[in-house]
């Protein structure tokens, strides 16, 4: 091989930020439609009505055994059908990753929730508040202090998946990364130049995750 | 949603069927020849983090926090289009063009490099969460360092870790569609095909994911029977996700 070429990434600098700030926006939506739409589905699945309850975990159980890039695939190909027109694969990764992650948050808010004591929600109850009051008031404040760093280290796997909508050209960072990789044919600097721009931001949040979380506990 | 054909028969007649079923086995292979090489690896990296020589726990460390910060699909990339270009000629153009299937292989060495980091973590909770007293009594009472990761440490720490191992085991076989993004015919990649030949998405979508439904619960069928056999009595119960 040949020496590397530094001018190619800096070059398409401004190419790639495009794709890194379309990476992030479909990570924060995807986060909060996550975290939104999976704090239900844990409500649904501690449900006291039974067929609720085997509905969420039934959904949570699907999306934990099918890979992330089925479901983009699956609702990539689904969207336009419903929809009856063709929509940018925008729409469709938004909607795939949302449901998808929504199984993950669940299950982590579920177990948030369920290592709070259970005589709280009587206590609560019992002192005149419903169901829901008691969940809002005592239980979600320490649960979510206890799940805060799960919910943030889920965020950022949720962030690196985000490379995988490379599958449907989605022009995230991924992509531009290989389309500048393919056009300029220097597929070693631009996939190293990913390795450590990933590396630079996952590593970085997982420490800001550790240093939060250490000044919690102190 | 007019316009579309259904026609289940087409997943069950050749050659589509035969795509299925072939891209079934090499999820299963790859699977399973990554599983391999990431219990090993990983088992030696995450006894590494928690020896008492500080050079070792750092390159353990170092190594952990590389794998799990860059995206497994990055990391895919890396091992199938960069690595051949930054070895020597011949090792480069031997991966590339003497080596029979360089696409599993590559997928191979990338999953299991990357599931030992999170192996790795697993294997040192598991370490950790022996409570001290019993390595300091080994160590009082004559067992050497390495003896007391033989007969205690290990042998406990391990069956602690058995359930999040299973689920790092489970979670190998969806990471394996990664391996479609260089070429490797895995399920997803086999039902993408079907697709394209002959527009019947819902039918080879629909077939993809009950063959990865299939799979999970015969692993977690198998999985929990591990499990059962070798919780230790008296432990706390297991850990859930």
């Amino acid at each position: 091989m040949g020496h590397l070429d530094v001018n190619v990434i800096l070059r398409n600098l401004p190419y790639l930020w495009e794709g890194l700030q379309l990476s992030f926006l479909l990570a924060a939506i995807a986060i909060a439609g996550g975290i939104f739409f999976g704090l239900i589905m844990a409500l649904l699945r501690m449900s006291s009505i039974r067929p609720v309850a085997w509905i969420a975990l039934g959904y949570v159980n699907f999306f934990r055994s099918v890979p992330l890039i089925l479901v983009i695939f699956w609702i990539y190909f689904l969207v336009p059908l419903l929809l009856g027109h063709a929509t940018g694969p925008f729409l469709s990764a938004v909607v795939a990753f949302t449901m998808f992650e929504t199984a993950y948050y669940c299950e982590i808010i579920r177990a948030g929730v369920q290592s709070t004591p259970k005589g709280q929600i009587s206590a609560g109850v019992a002192s005149g508040m419903t169901w829901l009051q008691a969940m809002r008031h005592i239980v979600m404040p320490q649960a979510f202090r206890k799940m805060r760093p799960i919910l943030l280290t889920q965020s950022i796997i949720l962030f690196q998946d985000t490379s995988l909508v490379y599958v449907v050209t989605l022009r995230d960072f991924m992509t531009s990364v290989s389309t500048v990789a393919s056009q300029e044919l220097r597929m070693v600097e631009l996939y190293l130049f990913a390795g450590a721009a990933y590396f630079a931001i996952c590593f970085a949040g997982s420490r800001l995750i550790n240093r939060l979380d250490g000044g919690f506990r102190r | 949603m007019s316009a579309y054909n259904w026609n289940w028969a087409v997943i069950v007649s050749e050659p589509y069927v035969g795509w299925l079923l072939d891209g079934l086995a090499v999820t299963v292979m790859l699977a399973l020849s990554s599983w391999a090489i990431a219990l090993v690896l990983g088992t030696v990296i995450g006894l590494a983090r928690t020896l008492p020589s500080a050079p070792l726990r750092w390159l353990a460390t170092g190594y952990v926090e590389l794998f799990r910060n860059i995206p497994v699909l990055v990391q895919m990339f890396l091992w199938f289009f960069v690595l051949p270009e930054l070895l020597p000629r011949e090792a480069g153009h031997w991966l590339k063009r003497d080596l029979p299937h360089p696409e599993f292989f590559s997928a191979m060495v990338c999953l299991g490099l990357y599931t030992a980091s999170r192996v790795a973590e697993q294997v040192r909770s598991g370490i950790t969460s022996v409570p001290p007293g019993l390595a300091a009594a080994a160590r009082a009472s004559g067992l050497s360092l390495a003896q007391t990761y033989r007969y205690v440490l290990v042998p406990l720490g391990f069956r602690i870790i058995v359930p999040p191992l299973t689920s790092e085991f489970l979670g190998i076989f969806k990471n394996t569609s990664i391996a479609l993004t260089i070429g490797v015919m895995e399920i997803t990649a086999s039902s993408r095909q079907i697709e394209s030949y002959t527009f019947q998405g819902y039918e080879a979508f629909a077939a993809a994911t009950a063959l990865y439904l299939l799979l999970a619960l015969l692993l977690l069928f198998l999985t929990r029977r591990i499990e059962a056999r070798t919780r230790i009595p008296g432990w706390i119960a297991r850990s859930n996700t």
